[in-house]
């Protein structure tokens, strides 16, 4: 083997090792991230930091009841409002987004897809807040909305894509009307991926904390009152992470860590949900 | 002899909801039930155009006095008083840029080396476990990349890391100051690991769209493996690897939270990256609610409005490259 076939070889090799070990880099961070989650917030989760209010600065113990029941509510609010607009603007793309209209309404929807969530935020501000005169939780819902319409449009337009043609043009060669094809037989087989989609984007909103920063605001007591501010797990984290007290920081992680397995949840089953479709598929 | 049943058609109204099985209206596209069927859709679709443009014009409207009391100065002045009522926005733009791009400096290597191993050299059975894995990156909550630098990342940088950077590379502009933590470098390590997932699913997207025929003949002519992706697959998709380093750029332009929480906050032009400094995304998210003057607030919407413009245009940019080569991808709504 000559000097330079080996120096050849050599490089292959090299080179493999090195994307090997930077692919290796990027799980290490996941792994360090969630680790430290773990490590740091998992001796907090007890009874009363899921059942109780924050307590006043420098008090020892609370919890995050009240921002739990926030998240739900606030997260809640914006799926019902973004799901239907969502999944109804993907099916348009899908059906009818052939034309003019179609490409417009893909390409805002990319647009609006890379938008930063606080320009959404001082957007629902002026929108909502203002005009209203306080802070809400609705305007929240509305922010993150906002953020989760353009995922689910793109998300359900591909997956209904996906479905062949033959269902299609069986369906209607049976004299089935268009609307019941694309309702009953298109959209239903791509059922799974469009539940996939939206537990992602559900996932993604979930974490959000820049949008609500002028909207839900925070809030410490416990409320179930959408027109007024709202406590969320993110905002919390936010506060007591940059906040000065030691006790302050240890809530923090226990925050982090529920809502981070709050996210994985989602995430998961959205997985899972997919899994099945294509496992259905092959 | 039996004549057939044979039944007329009813005769296909304009309003004839209840015609299902009638051949004729399918035919002739005038079922209700279709026509409600698109109208309701379109009304959804037009729901998204509408917003943009709402957006928009909130943002400018906003942001009108500021725009008419600073004209262009605003985007290179770096005086931000907001008790003498003058602002200029040079130390966030020059913040967002500078931290970004360090980001990506970061980033890119990183997530082309997963994007590689995975489409190139990865055993079967290990690919989709660590796409997943990086993809899950995308999934943590900005807030606790925000959490995991104050705590964890910037004790770690200043015992471990900045000390030896200091002794070996000192002298650099870019390293002078004191560390106190927050800081250009806390920032843009964070948006590094944040962008990784973007740049890396849609990497790997391009190079699965590469023609195997790429790389055999590569092989063929007797290149080694790494000589094979290098010189053929990477140069084919180079116009979507562009695209997706553009899309983890856009990103990272608009990430708040995390930011926020660890590059300190200072409206400060330097090139040391151990010094603080600003976003523009962390100016809005930290000033908004103490802005106490209209202008103050106008100010903070400008900043809103150059932020939202930049991104629309690196967005849109990293789209047409990408489509170039995976042609019609929901590019940036696939990672987690």
């Amino acid at each position: 083997m000559s000097a330079r076939q080996l120096r050849r070889r050599l490089t292959s090799g090299l080179m493999t090792g090195l994307v090997a070990a930077l692919s290796f880099a990027a799980v290490l961070a996941l792994v360090l991230i969630l680790g430290h989650l773990v490590a740091q917030g998992a001796s907090s989760l007890d009874w009363s930091f899921f059942t109780k209010n924050p307590v006043p600065a420098g008090e020892m113990g609370g919890g995050v009841a009240n921002a739990i029941v926030g998240t739900g509510i606030i997260v809640g609010l914006a799926a019902l409002i973004g799901l239907p607009i969502g999944v109804g603007t993907g099916l348009y793309l899908a059906e009818y987004g052939s034309g003019r209209l179609g490409w417009l309404v893909r390409f805002v929807a990319d647009v609006l897809n890379g938008t930063p969530s606080i320009v959404v935020g001082i957007f629902a501000w002026t929108w909502l807040v203002k005009p209203m005169g306080h802070f809400s939780a609705l305007a929240g819902s509305v922010a993150l909305a906002v953020l989760i319409i353009p995922m689910i449009a793109r998300t359900t337009e591909e997956m209904v894509r996906l479905v062949p043609h033959s269902l299609r043009e069986a369906a209607l060669a049976l004299g089935y009307p268009r609307w019941r094809t694309s309702l009953r037989i298109v959209a239903r087989t791509a059922l799974a991926g469009i539940v996939t989609g939206c537990l992602v984007g559900i996932a993604r909103i979930a974490g959000e904390t820049a949008p609500l920063l002028f909207t839900a605001l925070g809030n410490l007591n416990f409320t179930t009152h959408v027109l007024g501010p709202m406590q969320t797990l993110s905002l919390q984290i936010y506060v007591y992470a940059t906040g000065p007290f030691d006790e302050w920081h240890r809530l923090a992680w226990a925050a982090a860590l529920v809502l981070m397995a709050l996210v994985l949840l989602l995430a998961l089953s959205a997985r899972r949900a997919m899994r099945q479709r294509h496992g259905a598929a092959r | 002899m039996t004549t057939l049943p044979i039944e007329p058609l009813p005769t296909p109204t304009r309003d004839n909801a209840s015609t299902e099985g009638g051949i004729r209206g399918v035919l002739r596209g005038v079922n209700t039930g279709d026509r409600w069927y698109r109208a309701v859709l379109t009304a959804l679709a037009l729901v998204l155009p509408l917003l943009l443009l709402t957006l928009l014009a909130e943002l400018a409207v906003s942001a009108a006095p500021a725009i008419a009391r600073f004209g262009p100065r605003f985007l290179w002045s770096s005086t931000w008083d907001p008790v003498a009522q003058v602002f200029g926005a040079a130390p966030m733009i020059f913040g967002t840029l500078a931290s970004s791009l360090l980001a990506l400096a970061i980033a890119v290597p990183l997530a082309l080396g997963v994007a590689i191993f995975l489409t190139e050299f990865a055993p079967k059975w290990i690919r989709q476990p660590i796409a997943f894995l990086v993809e899950l990156l995308a999934a943590i909550p900005s807030v606790v990349y925000g959490l995991w630098g104050i705590f964890v990342l910037i004790p770690f940088l200043r015992s471990a890391v900045v000390p030896p950077l200091k002794a070996m590379l000192g002298w650099t502009p870019f390293l002078q100051g004191v560390f106190y933590g927050n800081s250009l470098l806390a920032g843009a390590i964070i948006l590094a690991i944040m962008v990784v997932p973007y740049i890396a699913a849609v990497s790997r997207e391009v190079l699965l769209a590469v023609p195997a025929s790429q790389r055999e003949a590569a092989l063929g002519m007797g290149a080694t493996r790494w000589e094979a992706v290098w010189t053929a697959v990477v140069p084919y998709g180079r116009a979507g690897l562009i695209g997706a380093v553009i899309l983890g750029l856009g990103r990272a332009l608009g990430e708040t939270m995390a930011v926020t929480m660890v590059i300190g906050n200072r409206h400060d032009i330097g090139l040391s990256v151990l010094q603080p400094a600003y976003t523009m995304a962390a100016a809005i998210a930290n000033e908004f609610s103490e802005a106490t003057t209209s202008l103050y607030l106008s100010a903070l919407f400008e900043v809103g409005l150059i932020l939202f413009v930049i991104t629309v245009v690196v967005n849109g940019l990293a789209r047409l490259l990408i489509w170039r080569v995976a042609r019609g991808t929901a590019v940036g709504s696939r990672a987690l």
